[in-house]
């Protein structure tokens, strides 16, 4: 029988790079750092020294390294904590002043910023390295009383809400990562849904990394009023780079009584090249506070890209009765890397949560899920499901499922389900037979494999996050 | 059509065919009958291109070599196997599957992909024809189907792709008597003059709905004796120790 040529792996294909000038900071962490990037954003004084309190912070503790994957030290003081293109620098007021390559790059990246174009029902936050570059649709929303723009924008407009909300949920004290992001964030944005209203679109922020030797330390921050509801989503891609780039973000969500946020992430940053060299270090810190009665918050992540993935979106169930879900699929294949899962802090009496997990590992990889579901004492009737899959697609890769409960509630009801399959040879064969080649078999079978939470997302970017599965998986199979 | 000349096969140093010869040609029927174990499925699985065998021997499909095409290029151009055992893949809607498959193939002949609304059509039609219950073919592919439900999907799938020679793999085993009858409907109403079938079977009940043109007798790799549907009926009485 012929041999199967083995097919060359498809090249990344939002590794380009927009060659534009750019405004940086000085290389390294200090506090001239700070103030020049508090500065450059115009921030007040209260900012500043927020993030100078972070800054103190951070010098006393050390970078975690409980987790599993493990990775080169990273010179902190070799890094740019700021660029900005520098038309950004004046402001531009509509589309037509932004700079025609950053527009020019959303669109080859598939996000026309051109209102006209977008798909229908989308509001886009365009941010561009540090900066947040355009955001569309802000009269519509302005109409249902929507705030949705950059956190820079939030912290000279909205000040009394962004210093209520601010590390709130995630306190600047939490943990290496977090507490850098909240010295050094650049850019990212802001949501505040008002009472009673449902956001009439879904809101998406896209992140670009272009420089280089430059981190991403964005800081997202939504708001949902008693009895509103928002939908989310953010996706992110980078440019192929030999380097390792280090991505920070902080993503804090809060809602009150009533209220309903559900945050999608699609995340493809640059996962490095198939021996493993580049890509991006994805050590993001997401937790939602469910600070109301019936106030329900629910993560949907697909996790395709990066070298390293480390990242738990939590839920604070603090109100009674409410409800916190994480529906995730992460796929590594090559040399990547992911250690994810979620936290469910049941605080509140009648507090309900789910977690649908799916890793596939291909090639090299390593994938683990990682998860605490922990029960106060004062949260009565507390409910939780677990479901954790593994897909392992030939022999060389890993998958590791580590549920920890702290139960301390003795009417809890806690449920935890795990299995670990292999894609088999026969089904493979079995969608040969009927026409398929063997990636579109594989992704055939993948998508069926995540399908509980590819239901989860926005029609929208349902189709788009199953070409990707298929996309990451390419040159799995011989 | 098919032409097997003296084909062999072994897996892991073990011999399975020894020595096959097969001569299909458009528009017939053949049947292949052989005790558990005498390498039936092996060669329908040698035939639809499954790896892991070592062959010798020569296998001409339309008079080109079979072994230079991939399993979903015998696919496309027309080579079909219902299998014994169907495969279950949770997740994926049986009705997509099957979309996804006759797309594959009409894209790789340079035919226009159906629509969702075009296939529907299409699907509702044959489901009706096989008495296939609707409800499943918005299930979840064979996950929870019953033996039967399996292979009625399978002639389901056959009804939709058309193909040019059809392998049964024990199709009608574990059927009722209802459920064998619709399966062989769906196997007489593909057959013309152009369309050609592999039926592997145990038994002569499945022959007296379809007619089969020849009956062969697998035995230890080969074929030991080839006749007309009378040889089935023999082999009923007689059990395959009989023929020699
Ligand atoms: N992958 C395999 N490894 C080892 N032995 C096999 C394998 N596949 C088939 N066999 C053996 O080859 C013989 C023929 O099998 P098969 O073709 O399935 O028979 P049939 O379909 O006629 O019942 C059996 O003895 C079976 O155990
Ligand atoms: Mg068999």
């Amino acid at each position: 029988m012929r041999e199967k040529e083995i097919d060359k792996l498809k090249e990344y294909k939002y590794g380009f790079t927009t060659d534009i000038e750019n405004v940086k900071s000085p290389k390294g962490l200090s506090v001239d750092t700070i103030k020049y990037i508090s500065k450059a954003k115009n921030e007040p004084e209260w900012m500043l020294e927020w993030r100078l309190k972070a800054y103190e912070r951070l010098k006393q503790i050390k970078e975690p390294n409980w987790q599993k994957p493990k990775y080169p030290k990273i010179n902190y003081q070799d890094l740019y904590y700021y660029s900005a293109p520098k038309s950004s620098q004046s402001k531009p007021k509509n589309l037509e002043d932004l700079d025609p390559k950053i527009l020019d790059t959303y669109k080859k990246l598939g996000i026309p910023l051109d209102e006209q174009k977008r798909l229908n029902g989308i509001a886009v936050d365009a941010v561009f390295d540090s900066v947040s570059v355009a955001t569309t649709f802000k009269d519509k929303l302005n109409e249902a009383g929507v705030i949705f723009c950059s956190i820079s924008e939030a912290i000279q407009k909205h000040p009394e809400l962004v210093r209520k909300y601010i590390g709130s949920v995630i306190p600047i004290t939490d943990h290496y990562f977090a507490t850098l992001n909240s010295a050094v964030f650049t850019d990212g944005s802001f949501v505040y849904v008002p009472e009673g209203v449902k956001c009439p679109m879904e809101l998406s922020t896209y992140f670009r990394i272009n420089a280089s030797q430059t981190g991403q330390f964005e800081r997202t921050l939504i708001i949902a009023d008693k009895n509103s509801y928002v939908s989310y989503l953010e996706g992110c891609t980078a440019p192929m780079r030999d380097e390792n780039q280090l991505h920070a973000a902080n993503v804090e969500l809060v809602a009150l009584e009533g209220a309903e946020i559900k945050y999608s992430t699609v995340q493809n940053w640059y996962p490095g090249d198939e021996n493993g060299k580049g890509g991006i270090y994805n050590f993001v810190t997401k937790r939602g506070l469910c600070k109301g009665d019936h106030s329900k918050i629910s993560w949907t992540q697909v996790e395709t890209g990066s070298a390293i993935t480390w990242k738990y979106p939590s839920c604070i169930l603090k109100g009674d009765n409410s409800v916190g879900e994480f529906y995730s699929i992460a796929i590594t294949n090559n040399h990547q890397k992911a250690d994810t899962g979620t936290k469910m802090i049941h605080i509140g009496k009648n507090t309900k949560s789910k977690i649908i997990s799916k890793g596939i590992s291909a090639g090299f990889a390593d994938n683990t899920y990682r998860g605490l579901v922990d029960i106060f004492p004062k949260a009565k009737n507390a409910q939780n499901f677990t479901q954790c899959d593994s897909l392992l697609m030939g022999n060389k890769c890993g998958a590791h499922t580590i549920p920890y409960i702290k139960n301390r509630n003795s009417d809890s009801n806690i449920a935890h389900e795990a299995t670990t399959s292999k894609i088999s040879e026969d089904q493979l064969f079995y969608c040969q037979q009927r026409g398929l080649n063997s990636e579109e078999a594989v992704s055939l079978i993948v998508n069926g494999f995540c399908k509980e939470v590819l239901q989860q997302l926005p029609m929208e970017f349902a189709v788009e996050a199953q070409k990707l599965v298929g996309i990451s998986l390419e040159g799995s199979v011989g | 059509m098919l032409e097997i000349r003296n084909l062999k096969a072994t897996v892991e140093k073990k011999s399975i065919l020894n020595g096959l010869n097969l001569h299909i040609k458009p528009g017939e029927v053949h049947a292949l009958m052989g005790p558990n174990g005498s390498g039936k499925s092996t060669l329908s699985n040698i035939l639809s291109g499954k790896k892991g065998y070592e062959t010798s021997g020569d296998v001409f499909y339309e008079n080109k070599n079979l072994f230079d095409l991939e399993i979903e290029e015998r696919a496309h151009k027309g080579l079909f196997l219902a299998f014994q055992y169907p495969l279950e893949i949770p997740g994926v809607n049986n009705n997509n599957f099957l979309k996804t498959s006759l797309n594959a193939i009409r894209k790789a002949r340079g035919e226009k992909e159906l629509d969702a609304i075009e296939f529907l059509k299409i699907i509702k039609q044959k489901a009706k024809d096989l008495k296939f219950e609707e409800k499943n073919l918005n299930r979840q592919l064979n996950v929870g189907f019953s033996g039967g439900e399996k292979k009625k999907n399978e002639i389901l799938q056959m009804s939709i792709l058309q193909p040019k020679l059809s392998i049964l793999d024990e199709t009608d085993s574990g059927l009722d008597i209802d459920a064998l009858k619709i399966v062989s409907d769906g196997v007489n109403s593909l057959r013309d003059e152009s369309k050609s079938f592999l039926i592997i079977t145990h038994y002569q009940r499945l022959l007296n709905y379809i007619k089969p043109d020849f009956v062969h007798v697998l035995k230890n790799g080969r074929i030991i004796k080839s006749g007309n549907s009378d040889l089935a009926v023999e082999l009923e009485n007689k059990g395959y120790e009989g023929i020699n």
